[in-house]
């Protein structure tokens, strides 16, 4: 019964997602709010619906209807309830049915968000109009080609479950939804630009509103990739996080023009510059989201998680071609209102390193998307099945990640307009004299890789500059009203979070570079077959003593586990174990990789066992092992400093939290961006003087 | 006058960003080009000949019946790839051989073809086979590690 029933909620759903659009856009156009009202509840009506077919679908899958297609394609009875619940997302239909709900809920909160606000209407009708016709296409996805609630005659007595390697970690039920949560988002500031271009309002007003609705998912895609990386690493086995494969480059671009687009966007909201660039960044982020999706769910280039199936690709390509041609063709129609009033008056200023971050931004998102698209391209031309190595994305973006840490620390240093050679110079020396002196001591002490010493000392440098912002307006802090050194910063922060949030997203992005490149060339592995309670096998600081091999059943998969005794300098290494009792996580002594042997898959999974460490992470992985259970072949991977990437994802976010948390007074809800502005320039003078 | 300099200036920023652009280009085609992984099959990479020699390939194949040697003090792998009926390629690896890897098995294996006509292997990976199968009620496809349940630890 939930089949039809469900197809009916979404037909219902793409109906009024079209009308509420046609709605939306001849309010605008003609000035009649009462439409512009009837399109906003049309979308709190699409999000209930929408909801409703999603808690359907749950609700199939929790009780095992095999009627219904999608249930049969990815739930099993023996599924664990947790895998089943994530399953949703397990493949092709039901991701684009979370993708719907993740719209559907943007749609309405937007409509909510602007319902009351009288100031910019017609801007406001015309963002709704857009996004209701982004809803048009991902409705029409799921009525047509993936239909998720077609229903089978005679319902199969059981399913194959989901994907194996979606089944094999918790993280599967965190990694996709902020993943999605991010990337359906981009649709937001997307339907803000093309309302902006229709509507002729690209003022500060806009440039405050898209930067905020930007943020907060350019947030949940931070998160989302780190998490999909973590995944990765916990759960492929082969002890790295990031392989450049098209489905990680998917998530990437958009989150590299997005990055771009949230700095060009504050130029403009300054300067009253850069309007057409903006504009056209933000466009390019959401094209490029379903370039993304194109490519990882049409099953052009195949990958781990590409889901092929026939019609979706035309579909997306279709859809694809039209918002680039509309927003191409608007940009150019209506590029009157995007003439700013601004210029440029010296190198020396924020503005110059925004540009550059942004050409950077821009290279970088291209050498990613060509090395992606590359493979299509050669086999379109010339009939060659290739792709493109590893070694080619980082040859390529290290320099361009180097050249973006260093410009962390440098934009936030640099003020607007014309900077004061003295004042930058005054700025730039103790951060510099801490970052040459790092340099050496870590020359000492034996690095010579040329790619970690540079990120690290750049890392510094930049991380000096920022301390630097905190530090100088917390003195005078000080000075004036007799604080204490914490109290002050914490003022100074709290005075001006969109500013200091900001920072300490600048702070994320050092520790994770910081933890990329140690991890990436420090990264060393070795690997023996140890015999059972034979002599402990050293490596490094570590030893490593096989107990036992032994195999258990679970109830969607057996397992053979390798009981590895492991000690570092002596001492017993305990890993995490997540169940049991209250608090659901603690330590036990061991590792245990183990491989996995699911009905459906006919390899065995492995899953690594990882001692996770700041320093450096121990990772091991069953690879082979005697059907006696005498000898096992362990494969050690030491990644040094490999959490720091998680760590600096997580800062991330935080600054972003940060800087969008709610003011408890009205009274500094304008002004502080001024009157830091003032507080900088006084501290500037004060230094000057 | 002002108008001139700046169309001179802009004229300037325009060859400027065209020159970065075109270097730009190369780098990333040059980039492309010397990373290219090629997918072949072993009737391929003979067929190739001599141009194969030294290329990043992955060669995937049927690991031939008898040809699997496994040298335990050097930790050697010897085997031929085949694509089942004609061509075969020799390969060469270091280190233990994936649990599943068998005679008959579907098989990559990442590296480049050498001189000698050997292909070098840097890694050896069983062929993914990510279709959604349910298997016949009741069978496991690898069932023997079953014996190795009565072996769990007390603790």
């Amino acid at each position: 019964m939930i089949g039809p029933i469900g197809q009916l909620a979404m037909l219902v759903a793409l109906a009024l997602s079209a009308m509420g659009a046609v709605a939306a856009f001849v309010g605008a156009r003609t000035g009649r709010s009462p439409l512009v009202a009837s399109a906003r509840n049309a979308s709190f009506a699409i999000l209930l619906l929408v909801a409703m077919g999603f808690g359907m679908m749950e609700y199939a899958l929790i009780t095992h209807d095999f009627s219904v297609k999608y249930v049969a394609q990815v739930g099993s009875l023996e599924t664990p309830t947790f895998y089943t619940v994530i399953s949703l997302w397990s493949a092709l239909e039901g991701s684009i049915l979370l993708w719907a709900l993740i719209l559907a809920g943007y749609t309405a909160l937007l409509a909510w968000r602007t319902a009351r606000s009288r100031e910019t209407p017609m801007l406001d009708a015309y963002t709704l109009g857009t996004i209701l016709c982004v809803n048009v296409f991902f409705l029409l996805l799921i009525v047509g080609p993936a239909d998720p609630f077609g229903t089978l005659n005679p319902a199969p007595a059981n399913g194959p479950g989901p994907n194996p390697l979606l089944q094999n970690h918790p993280f599967m039920g965190v990694h996709p939804p902020l993943l999605y949560i991010g990337y359906v988002g981009m649709a937001v500031p997307f339907a803000l630009g093309i309302g902006a271009l229709l509507s002729g309002n690209t003022g500060r007003e806009w440039s405050k509103a898209v930067r905020r609705w930007t943020l907060v998912p350019w947030a949940f895609l931070t998160l989302g990739i780190t998490a999909g990386a973590w995944w990765s690493y916990e759960v492929l086995g082969w002890g790295g996080f990031w392989a450049w494969d098209p489905v990680e480059n998917a998530s990437f671009m958009p989150w590299l023009t997005a990055t771009a687009f949230l700095h060009s966007v504050m130029v403009q909201e300054r300067r009253d510059m850069l309007k057409t660039w903006t504009l056209s960044l933000i466009v390019s982020t959401f094209l490029l989201t379903l370039l993304g999706t194109f490519l990882t769910r049409s099953g052009v280039i195949a990958s781990v998680h590409a889901f092929s199936e026939g019609l979706i690709g035309p579909f997306f390509l279709g859809f694809l071609g039209l918002v680039l041609i509309t927003s191409l063709a608007l940009i150019a129609w209506k590029s009157d209102y995007l003439r700013g009033a601004g210029s440029m008056d010296s190198v020396v200023s924020r503005e110059t390193a925004f540009l550059v971050n942004n050409l950077l931004f821009v290279a970088f998102t291209f050498v990613v998307l060509l090395g992606t698209m590359f493979p299509l391209i050669a086999e379109a031309l010339r009939g060659a099945k290739v792709t493109v190595g590893g070694p080619y994305f980082s040859r390529m973006a290290a320099p361009i990640a180097l050249a973006l840490v260093f410009l962390t620390g440098v934009g936030p240093a640099l003020p607007w307009r014309r900077g004061s050679t003295d004042a930058v110079r005054r700025k730039f020396l103790w951060p510099g004299a801490v970052a040459v002196l790092g340099g050496a001591i870590l020359l000492i002490g034996g690095m010579r890789s040329l790619s970690v010493w540079l990120t690290m000392v750049l890392a510094i440098f930049a991380a000096g500059l920022v301390v630097g912002e905190f530090i100088g307006p917390a003195r005078a802090r000080r000075s004036a009203h007799h604080e204490s050194w914490p109290a002050a910063i914490l003022r100074v922060a709290t005075g001006n979070r969109r500013r200091y949030g900001g920072y300490v997203v600048h702070f994320g992005v050092m520790i994770a570079a910081v933890g990329i490149a140690v991890a990436s060339v420090y990264k060393h592995e070795a690997e023996w077959t140890l015999s059972k309670d034979g002599p402990a096998q050293t490596y490094g600081p570590y030893e490593l003593k096989l107990d036992s091999v032994w195999a258990v059943q679970d109830p969607n998969r057996d397992g053979v586990i390798a009981g590895v005794t492991a000690h570092k300098s002596g001492r017993l290494i305990k890993r995490l174990a997540f169940g049991g009792s209250f608090p659901w996580v603690h330590r036990k002594a061991g590792l245990i990789p183990r491989l996995n042997y699911y009905p459906t898959m006919n390899e065995p999974i492995a899953t690594p066992s990882v001692y996770e460490h700041p320093g450096e992470d121990l990772y091991l992985v069953l690879v082979a092992y005697e059907r006696d259970g005498s000898k096992a072949t362990i494969k050690a991977i030491v990644s040094p400093m490999v959490g720091w990437i998680w760590l600096g994802g997580i800062v991330i976010a935080a600054g972003v939290a940060f800087a969008l948390w709610p003011r408890r007074r009205r009274s500094d809800a304008e002004g502080d961006e001024t009157g830091t502005a003032t507080q900088e320039d006084l501290v500037e003078s004060a230094a000057r003087a | 006058m002002t108008k001139k300099r700046l169309s001179g200036k802009t004229t300037g920023a325009l060859i400027g960003a065209a020159v970065v652009l075109v270097a730009f280009g190369y780098l990333i085609w040059g980039g492309i080009g010397g990373n290219l992984v090629y997918f072949l099959t072993p009737k391929e990479l003979l067929d190739k000949g001599p141009k194969a020699v030294g290329a990043s390939v992955r060669l995937g194949g049927l690991v031939e019946g008898g040809t699997v040697q496994w040298n335990a003090d050097t930790r050697e792998l010897r085997f031929r790839i085949t694509d089942g009926d004609s061509a075969s390629v020799p390969v060469i690896s270091v280190g233990v051989p994936p649990q599943m890897f068998t005679e008959g098995q579907g098989v990559v294996v990442e590296g480049f073809y050498t001189q000698e006509g050997v292909f070098k292997s840097q890694k050896v990976m069983v062929k993914h086979n990510n279709e959604y199968r349910a298997p016949p009620p009741g069978q496991h496809p690898a069932e023997y590690y079953r014996q190795l349940f009565q072996q769990k630890p007390q603790s």
